[in-house]
């Protein structure tokens, strides 16, 4: 299995390495993303959003929906993170107290 | 941090540095619609002037936010934002954060637009500060629970 494993990842490690010299070149204008809406939005983004920063009207005006749930998933992930710091002391060893080695590794 | 680590020299060098750090946060905020910069960046510069007077003068400082108000302060932040695609709703828009249809009618259209970014990203600035000020107040609690901080 693990010899599998290996071989499959060879191949697949082979395949990319192949695959990345047939990549358009970096600000190729003739690139299929370059071509679908860009354009658009360098065309038009200074009149639409009033914003002379394309980058700016393309994540907060064009993109604003995606944004707002970005900010959200910061927020949540940042909650989280404090509500598991500071979460109960249950299971957790008091300082100067012998460890105790028959209830196994003493989660801290 | 019950034992702050300012020394005379932190302590007169922050008072330089807070202020302008704070007054460059809002200049990103605000210029973030022109030049490089917006609510993550403004957000993440505002919460250091907090964070400096909390780690060299300590929690008792008077220039501090702490857990619990950050923690909803963050949520307000985030909030705002989704208000302001409300906002655009309630004006009669077609989708959400369509910002032609805000309740205040500005001419040209796109100065409707510029407001809505304005608001969002003053939302996106809140959310962000409070939220480091929240990661650094829990690992500082932990800290402090674990007998390691001392």
């Amino acid at each position: 299995m693990r010899g599998l494993v290996s071989v499959m990842l060879a191949v697949v490690t082979a395949m990319f390495c192949t695959l990345v010299t047939y990549l358009p070149p970096i600000g190729d204008v003739k690139s299929a993303p370059n071509q679908h809406v860009t354009p658009v939005y360098i065309e038009r983004s200074a009149e639409d959003t009033g914003s002379p920063n394309i980058v700016t009207g393309v994540i907060i005006d064009y993109r604003g929906f995606d944004t707002m749930w970005e900010t959200s998933v910061m927020f949540l992930a940042g909650l989280t993170t404090v509500l598991l710091l500071t979460s109960n002391t249950v299971g957790r060893r008091k300082e100067g107290e012998p460890e105790d080695k028959e209830a196994g590794e003493v989660i801290k | 941090m019950k034992e702050p680590f300012g020394g005379i020299i932190l302590n007169v060098a922050f008072r330089m540095l807070v202020p302008f750090t704070i007054v460059y946060g809002i200049y990103v905020l605000c210029l973030g619609e022109y030049s490089p910069g917006g609510g993550f960046q403004a957000g993440a510069l505002l919460s250091v002037g907090v964070l400096l007077a909390r780690l060299i003068l300590g929690f008792d400082t008077k220039f501090n936010v702490l857990g619990e108000t950050a923690v909803v302060l963050a949520g307000i932040g985030t909030f705002l934002y989704a208000f302001t695609g409300w906002l655009t709703i309630f004006g009669g828009a077609d989708y959400f954060l369509n910002y032609n249809y805000m309740p205040i009618k500005l001419e040209p259209a796109h100065e409707m637009h510029a407001l809505g970014i304005f608001l969002i990203e003053i939302g996106v600035a809140i959310c962000v500060m409070m939220t480091i000020i929240n990661l650094l107040d829990g690992i500082v609690k932990r800290g402090e629970e674990d007998g390691s901080a001392e």
